[in-house]
């Protein structure tokens, strides 16, 4: 996104329409150009069918979770032990679970712990690792080696082990499940971040930046960091369905979300004991986890194909 | 480049924390590499023996603030305070953290890892138990990964966009996209529950179980050098399904990655030239471009062990397998602390080890490093 | 899905080749067992106190009394005492043991044995000694009390118990008599050989401990030395299977004999299955609701008895605890001396808002904690639902047995949802956790005293007719002076016995004479067989 000269936006020079006009070769403010990029990336987003096909998921989860009280048949929390482990049928679509609930409406309210968890993850965790890679790229000598040695550490450790010993340590419940997940994550972001530091450090306009006379803080916080974000983006984007699988595993563990909260995972953990007869309990939240992860993926990859067109376009 | 790199187990993006087959192994991470090859392999040694320390103390820290009384799992609900008073300072918890600590780390040196209090038993007897399970099951779920995943990479990198091409595609989504565990369940339910196909939970049937010589603990093995063809039969159809499982996501990641390296090397010069010395196309691909792309490929192999080494956990749980994932977790779930300890640092040490292996591989192997 | 186009045809080709090895039918002088073992961490009977390494011992070890398992119902009879005889002042039993018993060594069982048994597991003080300590013994006098002289044994207690309450103590694991020579054997570092025993065994019972792998499985070889005949199973094994639906499998496939853990919906479908019969049995454990006193809300006698009205009885044993737990509403499990089968509530939304209404509640928030048990947590969540509809709200946190336990032991657990297991055959096992504790005060530390655990103080009339109960020389009368206890704690307590597990074991059609052990013991296997 390099700056266009700036230049009186004169009536004869607008294109006819507003495609033109986001499309022009010549864009005539900052904001043209910029709106130009976006624009042409998505063109190039589109027509990625797969990757439509991931956002029309995702459009249709996220207004799911929005509108879940009005949309869902029954509520969530309802018990019928005489209506239990009913196979799917007109009146439950998906059946009942052990206590009589039905999973529709269950698998429905739990794609806001979904959205809730994946959100509050992908958001806390590069953040923790574009501070820790920055500093430790920025600064160098000892702080790096420290910085580096604590990501290597948690890099060394298994990581579903260390986020349930986490939760153990702090008591199973969403957030403490966010928190476990989010600090397991980080490392590999901090790693980025660092590396990407590193190539821009001594990059001219840092340089001149210095010589201007900024400071530490404002050449990592003013140049440095929106110079990391795109590919953290990127690395995020791909990531989202690991951490959908990550917190299932907990859940199903029994240490995420807690009952009678419909989560994903805890579903598929009710459900296995009665997998033999009654199937349904523990397959429809597992494909709920397989559509959505699925569909992240999908969009990751298309992201990644608009965000960093160096990398690998499968 | 100044900053002096101290990443150690760096190189290419760890699958433990990465979701494998993320494309290339990111750029920066061969830049670390080539910058990596120019150390000592001492002070590799000397930086990881750190990560593992490290590793030690953080577990250390987390047993300490885990609100889970190992004393009462070791005396009982039943235990009178005097009785619970006599067994927590037989446990050494009186001791302030520090002393705790380095008394820890002293006797880890010496090769003790203590009593595991949810077994009874020394943790190295413990672990000598169950790490072959799991190497076990491990292995061959890489193999599986190998053998198809490397033929599938190639083939869809020579005819990229075609139907091999998509179908590795797919897979490798499908592989990214799906529970494990949910899987794992739906695979009992199918292939034990439904068809009767392979054995079910557990390494062995009941009746071969401690029925074959204690060899190297790895029963696919045992029962091979003790000659028991039922045994092996046995141990082979438990095995299976997790180690199919395990391996299809070890193949996805591998399918993945022998793509993209191919997709490079078929791009360079040589081949083109090859293909116009008339070499037979399939020359060109399996024996030029994959003999060429050997140790990038060795390493994502040696990585992707690693990561099912360490991430066997819910499969495990699953299969009722009696490996080290399911040991781990279930200290962590009973504050046995010792076997929680005792188990990271095995599963630290084989993360550390595997990583300076394909290090020296890339450093001593590949043409381009020297 | 793609997942079986590229593993299928490796699977089909393994099933192919394999499937034939795969599954066998048990040997017929083996006995393959399933159950959850993984809570053995000691084979000492002096230390074990986990109900798997229990089962264990039962097989391996003698007693000087024991039940027999083909008729339990008579309670405890003569095992390696042959007789014994209760002094005039009450004070000691003089046991008079059997001749010709060996020990799996070789040894000769003795009464010096017998003695030397009793005194260790007083002497090394873990957890179960209490059992014994309660007569009065200690590590100082255990010496003077239980003497031995040639083929007899006495014990001196400090009181006149009852004798049915000494004898039933005696009945338990931690009253093994173990083999002196081969113990002191293994001695290290004064350990009255704990060490050792923790993993092995030196018992006189009719099966020899052949291997026990932590986690996986226990294996038996029967005693062909057995004083009372040697057992007709060969073989016992006993293999860690963790989920029921494993367990079902292996059951249906006759890969196993017996399926200790199977949940209430599979032993429904494994019920039509030919070649398979299930057996109920009650044990001992109650599945109770403690209402902690500390808890403001929980502490006013209206809440505590709208709650007893907030349980659907009938709706959980008829959904998902269907035949694993009976409803039970007093202390004492069925099977011991004086139970008590009235059952006073019943599930009753409207009375229960009454109640409440009544006592000008208006609703209220309780956060408790509950062992992530699938039963223990589809309870709470009914509760929660129940409660729910008469303006009380309960969150839930899932933890670990380990963590809940703490907790509760801390007197942190507002509502306790879990089981209770009676530690030896006698009342008093029960009555003196849910219904004694002298000093309600949280500088007692009473942490073993279920009523301390949930703060209730028990009124002082209550106490000292439990400890009356102990001291009651005719049975009869005791087993009344129990039924009159329990009633009044139906009237006040806020500690709800709910349920009595029963224990719904799944068995090849050809397995004869099993016995889990009842609601009194543990599992017995040398009076079973295998017949076609």
């Amino acid at each position: 996104m390099t700056a266009a000269p700036t230049s009186p936006d004169s009536p004869q020079t607008r294109p006819r329409t507003r495609r033109d006009w986001l499309l022009s070769d010549a864009p005539q403010t900052r904001r043209q150009a910029r709106l130009g990029a976006i624009y042409q990336g998505w063109l190039t987003f589109r027509a990625n069918k797969l990757a439509m096909l991931g956002l029309v998921i995702l459009v249709l989860l996220i207004g799911m979770a929005i509108l879940a009280p009005w949309i869902a048949p029954q509520s969530p929390y309802a018990q019928n032990l005489a209506d239990r482990l009913q196979p799917p049928s007109a009146a439950h679509w998906l059946g009942t679970d052990a206590l009589g609930r039905d999973i529709l409406s269950r698998l429905i309210h739990g794609s806001r712990i979904t959205l809730f968890i994946v959100g509050t993850v992908a958001l806390i965790a590069p953040i923790i690792g574009l501070f820790i890679g920055t500093v430790a790229g920025f600064a160098g000598g000892w702080v790096d080696q420290v910085l580096m040695r604590i990501t290597d550490i948690f890099l060394a450790f298994p990581k579903l082990i260390l986020a349930l010993a986490f939760v153990a340590a702090l008591g199973p419940s969403i957030g403490n499940a966010v928190l476990a997940l989010a600090l397991t994550a980080w490392p590999p972001y901090a790693r980025l971040a660092r590396a990407e530091t590193l190539t821009i450090r001594n990059a001219d306009f840092i340089a001149a930046a210095r010589l201007q006379g900024a400071g530490r803080l404002r050449l990592l916080i003013g140049h440095i960091w929106p110079l990391c974000v795109s590919s953290l983006i990127v690395r995020v984007a791909l990531d989202m369905a690991g951490i959908i699988l990550s917190a299932a595993g907990l859940g199903f563990l029994g240490l995420g979300a807690q009952p009678p909260l419909p989560e994903w995972g805890a579903m598929i953990s009710d459900g296995r004991a009665y997998i033999l007869d009654f199937w349904w309990v523990a397959a429809m939240p597992g494909l709920a986890i397989f559509t959505v992860s699925m569909a992240f993926n999908l969009l990751g990859d298309g992201l990644r194909d608009v965000l960093d067109p160096k990398g690998d376009k499968s | 480049m100044s900053a002096t790199d101290i990443t150690g187990t760096g190189g290419p993006p760890s699958p433990g924390a990465t979701p494998p087959g993320r494309g290339r192994p990111d750029l920066a991470g061969r830049r670390a590499l080539r910058r990596r090859r120019a150390r000592s392999v001492a002070g590799t040694i000397l930086s990881l023996a750190l990560t593992l320390l490290g590793l030690l103390l953080v577990t250390f820290i987390i047993g300490r603030v885990m609100p889970i009384d190992p004393v009462l799992k070791v005396v009982g609900d039943r235990a009178t305070q005097a009785q619970y008073d006599a067994a927590y300072i037989a446990m050494g918890l009186d001791q302030p953290l520090v002393v705790q600590f380095l008394t820890y780390i002293g006797d880890v040196l010496q090769g003790d890892f203590g009593r595991s209090i949810s077994t009874g038993q020394p943790v190295s007897a413990d672990i000598a138990r169950v790490f072959p399970a799991t190497l076990e099951l491990a292995t061959l779920g890489t193999l599986i990964g190998v053998v198809i995943g490397v033929p599938l990479g190639v083939i869809a990198a020579a005819r990229r966009g075609g139907i091999i091409d998509q179908v590795a595609r797919v897979v490798a989504l499908v592989g990214y996209s799906m529970p494990i565990f949910w899987l794992g369940l739906m695979g009992l339910l199918i292939f034990y529950g439904m068809l009767g196909w392979v054995g079910g939970p557990g390494r062995q049937g009941i009746l071969y179980d401690g029925m074959v010589p204690n060899v190297t603990g790895m029963v696919l093995v045992d029962s091979l050098i003790a000659g028991d063809w039922p045994a092996f039969q046995d141990a082979f159809s438990h095995i299976i399904l997790p180690a199919s499982l395990l391996g299809y996501y070890s193949l996805a990641y591998i399918s993945r990655m022998t793509r993209s390296f191919m997709l490079e090397q078929l791009s360079q010069e040589y081949i083109t030239t090859a293909r116009v010395k008339g070499l037979s196309e399939r020359a060109v691909i399996w024996r030029h471009a994959l003999g060429n792309i050997a140790i990038p490929l060795v390493t994502v192999i040696a990585l992707s062990f690693g990561s099912l080494l360490e991430g066997s956990v819910l499969t495990e749980i699953i299969f009722s397998w009696p490996g080290l994932g399911s040991y781990i977790t279930r200290g962590l779930l009973s504050g046995d602390m010792n076997a929680v300890l005792g188990g990271t640092v095995v599963v630290g040490a084989c993360f550390v080890v595997l990583n300076l292996l394909s290090d020296i591989l890339y450093r001593f192997l590949d043409p381009r490093s020297t | 899905m793609t997942f079986h186009l590229t593993s299928r045809a490796v699977l089909l080709a393994s099933a192919l080749a394999f499937a034939p090895a795969a599954f066998a039918e048990t040997p017929a002088d083996t006995l393959v067992v399933a159950h959850t073992i993984d809570d053995i961490i000691s084979l000492d009977p002096a230390q074990s106190f986990e109900f798997s390494g229990n089962d264990v011992n039962n097989n391996t070890y003698d007693r000087l009394v024991d039940f027999d398992p083909l008729d339990p119902e008579a309670g405890f009879q003569p095992s390696l005492a042959v007789s014994w005889e209760v002094s005039e002042d009450g004070l000691s039993i003089t046991f008079t043991l059997r001749e010709d018993v060996t020990f799996h060594s070789g040894n000769p069982v003795r009464a010096e044995d017998a003695a030397w048994s009793l005194q260790r597991a007083v002497k090394l003080d873990k957890t179960p000694a209490f059992i014994l300590t309660q007569f009065g013994f200690t590590a100082d006098n255990v010496d003077q009390m239980i003497t031995s002289e040639g083929n007899t044994l006495t014990l001196t207690m400090d009181k006149p118990y009852a004798p049915s309450f000494v004898l039933n103590c005696l009945t338990a694991n931690i009253a093994s008599v173990v083999d002196m020579e081969t113990v002191m054997a293994n001695e290290a570092d004064g350990d009255l050989g704990n060490g050792w025993l923790n993993t092995n065994e030196a018992g006189s019972g009719a099966y020899v401990l052949a291997a026990w792998r932590p986690n996986e499985q226990v294996q038996l070889t029967a005693y062909e030395d057995y004083w009372q005949g040697a057992p007709t199973m060969k073989r016992v094994i006993v293999r860690n299977v963790a989920e029921s639906s494993a367990q079902r499998l292996l059951l249906e496939q006759g890969d196993i004999d017996v399926a200790r853990n199977l949940t209430p919906t599979d032993v429904e479908s494994i019920a039509s299955v030919e070649g398979v019969t299930i057996q109920d049995e009650p044990r001992g454990r109650i599945l109770y609701m403690g209402l902690n006193q500390k808890d403001e809300l929980l502490s006013n006698p209206a809440v505590v008895e709208a709650m007893k009205h907030l349980v659907d009885y009938e709706g959980i044993t008829n959904s998902f605890l269907k035949g694993q737990f009976v409803t039970h509403q007093s202390f004492l499990p069925r099977g011991y001396l004086g139970a008590l089968d009235e059952t006073p509530w019943t599930y009753d939304i409207e009375k229960a808002r009454q109640i409440l209404t009544d006592a000008g509640i208006e609703g209220g928030t309780i956060t408790t904690r509950v062992r992530d048990l699938r039963e223990y947590i589809d309870v709470a969540q009914t509760l929660q639902a129940a409660m729910g509809q008469v303006g009380l709200t309960l969150e839930i946190e899932q933890m670990t047995g380990a963590q809940v336990l703490d907790a509760y032991r801390a007197r942190e657990v507002p509502i306790f949802l879990g089981e209770w297991g009676p530690d030896y055959s006698d009342p008093n096992t029960n009555a003196a956790t849910f219904a004694y504790n002298p000093d309600n005060s949280d500088e007692a530390a009473a942490v073993g005293l279920l009523a301390w655990r949930n703060a209730y103080e028990v009124p002082a009339e209550m106490n000292e007719a439990t400890v009356a109960a102990t001291l009651e020389q005719d049975t009869d009368t005791r087993a009344a002076m129990y039924q009159d206890i329990q009633r009044q704690y139906q009237a006040e307590a806020p500690i709800v016995p709910l349920f009595q597990r029963i224990e719904q074991v799944g068995m090849g059609d050809g397995v004869q004479n099993w016995w889990s052990g009842g609601a009194i013991s543990s599992v017995m296997y040398r009076q079973v067989t295998k017949g076609e």
